[in-house]
């Protein structure tokens, strides 16, 4: 089993995260076990389902104060629980990128998008021979843009967060996590503060992307019928378990009803119902994976 | 068209300083209707259901409601008329205040006596536990607090309800409960309603005819009959619905 | 067995009334206070010291104004506690008796100050346009004179004295706290909660009385309680100055500064006072970081 990494760039067993209240303490992950390769990989849950906890359990991006155990989180066969903090640095923004949300909350203001991804590109090709000029980021800037098909990259370089759109901040976004080549990619929410349009573009891009560098994509989403169509593989996680696993392409097969269920909620433009079905959570359904 | 529709909207134009956000709006709903508004981020559809509401002093145009002008400042009998729904569960409710006095605050505005049991009737009516009335916001759910704020916007018995994408910040599952919820309640009470959506399925589901907007104009008014069958005339029309289709899988 | 129900009723997750609501939610404030042990110890000094200050009749040993001028500068002792200043009065006394000028001038200039500036703060905020220009450029007016220096041209127009002090220092403390009633509105307004408040029909004052000041109240709270130290040390300069309390009234700044000549020969004279106001500034203080930790919603 130990030395099994050369498939799995991810592997994750029993992972339990806990964060304290008032009272004790409550289970955000309880006890999920998967593994991923470098494939695309979709993670979805509503809000509270521990999807997000579980990519940041995984870069170790989680406050002090959470408890995080697992009988393996590893990365590429690293330990990350028992990883040093450099060993972490390297990982983090380097071997693992992020995608947030908002680029809004998740670029500097004060930067312009340029600096902000050449700082991203020096920090990770410094140590290489020679290399690490401010020039040489500024061309690699310019190129990171052009790949994530900015029209007009020169004058986007030179700009500020504010002065460009929702959809070119994701842009940027990706450009900057791309900067130092990495081995994965975990996107969380990527899409949704932007519109349905832009939404598609973006989405295509990242798998175009990934295919091309052949990374890992890990994408958390509450999207379900968004995910299945980017991703090869589905996690469906509920309450901090994981309810189902199964191939995209199958996801209109799903066996459990809870996946059923999302996916049968959803108002639709096809079919038209006087109402819609509503989910009926069972108490079941975490007994079982407890 | 027999009667006088209950909002009428006449080349109305919004401004925010130098911006120019809503360009020469026409539309009307009938009593009763639900009337839905689409586009996408900032194609001024939520701003033109403020500026309805009254959050908006900066507008040209004619509107009026039940057949009376509005004008620059709204008096208490409009607020007591038209209520609104905002899209975000969570900045909608006073973070300080318990459910009950969320509830309160109208009835005591307009005046209105029985308080008590208006309340308690109010939290049955959005299917809301009797525990959850002395609790405050951010001891509830999203789709809990959702409830609270459709509570508030029913309580004093409006007929207009404007609805700024109610969904749209909650899960799918809880979506579900709040739109099924939102048509019983238009049933029960005869309330015309516009709706403000990004989501095409969404304005389907609950409108009667919507307007498509783009860059602060409407491109296109249409049927919800229309919509599904796909006979849009305006090619972002034909754009958003292919989309939709497209996410739909 | 009734603490531990009454405690249970206090934390119940379903209050079945809007008192339950509200006492739970004190006494959740007060349980996340209470784990701040500085506070605490800054709570329970301040009480201390009002109660000393209310009890004074009955706590003095001495008449603070009865002079014996054959026992005057002595070290502390069995019959001075903490010894006589330079006309033979009891210093502990005049410490009990100085402690209801000098609170009480403080508490005085807090309860016409943290409204004044709360009200004006969110008028401005909340109306914006030339309402706030006008009432923002008052303030500014206050705030650009050093304050001692304008409490000092204040008191020198009156006639010197506690009422007078208490004037003086209340005009140039209100600024910043329109200022930050101010700020805290202008985010308050914007939001969908005071909006979905207007959309009652609720009328402006309604408004900014019921909703917008209470989310103005936490910061101001502190900032109130991290002003009572710099209110004491104005006073005390005032009375330092000769222009706060007069003479035969003892006042801990005064106190100070008539004392100072014998801060070589005798110095606990001129340090008791001192020591009073250093333990009720920093009890302030402490008080005051830990309502902040508290009160502010923000930091949680």
């Amino acid at each position: 089993m130990s030395g099994m990494n050369n498939g799995n760039l991810v592997e994750i067993r029993d992972l339990r995260v806990d964060f304290p209240n008032p009272s004790g303490f409550t289970q955000a992950v309880r006890g999920i076990s998967f593994s991923m390769g470098r494939e695309k990989l979709g993670i979805v849950g509503e809000s509270g389902s521990g999807k997000s906890v579980t990519g940041r359990a995984l870069m170790r991006l989680l406050p002090q104060a959470a408890r995080v155990r697992a009988e393996a989180l590893r990365f590429d066969g690293i330990d990350v629980l028992g990883a040093s903090e450099r060993q972490m640095r390297t990982l983090r923004g380097g071997r693992i990128g992020l995608i947030m949300q908002d680029p809004k909350y998740s670029l500097n203001p004060v930067m312009t998008v340029g600096r902000q991804i050449s700082e991203a590109w020096l920090a990770h090709n410094r140590s290489g021979s020679g290399g690490g000029g401010k020039r040489e980021a500024r061309d690699a800037a310019l190129t990171l843009l052009e790949q994530v098909r900015i029209r007009d990259p020169k004058r986007v370089l030179g700009s500020y967060p504010h002065e460009v759109s929702g959809g070119m901040g994701q842009r940027v976004m990706i450009a900057m996590m791309l900067a130092p080549n990495p081995d994965l990619l975990i996107a969380d929410e990527p899409t949704s503060a932007l519109d349905a349009s832009v939404q598609a573009e973006i989405l295509k891009l990242i798998e175009d992307l990934v295919s091309a560098r052949g990374m890992g994509l890990m994408l958390i989403s509450h999207d379900l019928p968004l995910v299945a169509r980017f991703c090869d593989r589905v996690v469906v996680m509920y309450a901090g378990q994981v309810m189902e696993e199964l191939p995209a392409r199958d996801l209109h097969r799903a066996q459990h009803a809870y996946t059923r269920g999302l996916l049968d909620c959803m108002p639709s433009l096809s079919k038209k119902r006087a109402r819609l079905p509503t989910l009926t959570r069972d108490a079941a359904w975490l007994e079982r994976h407890a | 068209m027999s009667q006088l529709p209950m909002i009428a909207i006449e080349h109305l134009d919004v401004h925010f300083g130098s911006s120019h956000v809503v360009r020469d709006i026409s539309f009307s709903v009938a009593a009763g209707e639900t009337f839905g508004l689409v586009g996408e981020s900032g194609s001024g559809k939520s701003t033109v259901l403020r500026t309805i509401a009254g959050l908006n002093p900066g507008w040209d145009g004619r509107m009026a409601v039940a057949g009376q002008n509005l004008g620059p400042r709204r008096d208490r009998a409009f607020f007591r008329r038209v209520q609104m729904v905002f899209q975000d569960p969570y900045g909608s409710l006073h973070p300080r205040q318990t459910v009950d006095r969320i509830l309160a605050e109208p009835l005591e505005v307009h005046g209105i006596a029985d308080a008590e049991a208006r309340i308690a009737r109010a939290l049955e009516e959005v299917a809301l536990p009797h525990t959850a009335r002395f609790r405050y916001p951010h001891q509830l759910s999203g789709g809990q607090r959702q409830r609270v704020a459709i509570a508030r916007a029913l309580i004093a018995d409006p007929s207009v309800l404007l609805l700024d994408e109610p969904t749209s910040a909650l899960d799918v599952s809880v979506q579900a409960e709040v739109l099924n919820l939102l048509s019983d309640l238009r049933e029960a009470r005869q309330l015309t309603c516009i709706l403000v959506s990004h989501n095409l399925a969404v304005i389907a589901h609950l409108c009667e005819r919507l307007a498509v907007m783009q860059g602060g104009r409407i491109v296109e008014i249409l049927s919800e009959a229309e919509l599904r069958a796909g006979r849009a005339k305006h090619s972002h029309t034909q754009d958003l619905i292919a989309l939709s289709y497209e996410l739909e899988g | 067995m009734s603490a531990t129900t009454r405690r249970e009723w206090l934390l119940s997750d379903t209050p079945a009334s809007r008192a339950q609501a509200r006492w739970g939610r004190r006494y959740q404030l007060w349980l996340a206070f209470r784990r701040n042990w500085l506070a605490v110890a800054g709570l329970l000094i301040v009480v201390a010291m009002l109660l000393l200050a209310i009890f004074a009749p009955l706590l003095a040993t001495h008449d603070p104004g009865a002079q014996q001028l054959a026992n005057r500068l002595q070290p502390p002792s069995a019959a001075h506690w903490f010894g006589t200043d330079e006309l033979g009065r009891d210093s502990w006394s005049r410490l009990l008796y100085g402690g209801r000028v000098t609170l009480g001038m403080v508490v005085a200039v807090v309860i016409l100050v943290a409204p004044l500036g709360l009200v004006v703060g969110c008028v401005a905020g909340y109306a914006g346009g030339l309402l706030d220009k006008v009432l923002m450029r008052v303030t500014d007016v206050f705030l650009a004179f050093p304050r001692l220096i304008l409490a000092l041209a204040f008191v020198a127009a009156m006639k010197p004295g506690v009422e007078s002090a208490v004037v003086a220092i209340a005009l140039t403390a209100w600024p910043p706290y329109a200022r930050l009633a101010r700020a805290e509105t202008l985010t308050i307004r914007n939001t969908d909660y005071i909006a979905a408040v207007r959309m009652t029909g609720a009328s402006h004052w309604r408004v900014i009385w019921k909703h917008v000041t209470p989310m103005c109240m936490p910061s101001l709270t502190v900032r109130v309680t991290l002003d009572m130290s710099s209110i004491i040390l104005t006073a005390a300069g005032l009375g330092f100055l000769g222009l706060g309390a007069q003479p035969p009234i003892p006042e801990w700044g005064t106190m100070i500064a008539t004392a100072r000549r014998f801060i070589l020969e005798q110095w606990w004279v001129p340090v008791i006072p001192g020591i009073a106001i250093f333990t009720a500034s920093l009890a302030f203080n402490l008080l005051g970081d830990g309502l902040r930790d508290v009160l502010d919603p923000k930091q949680r």
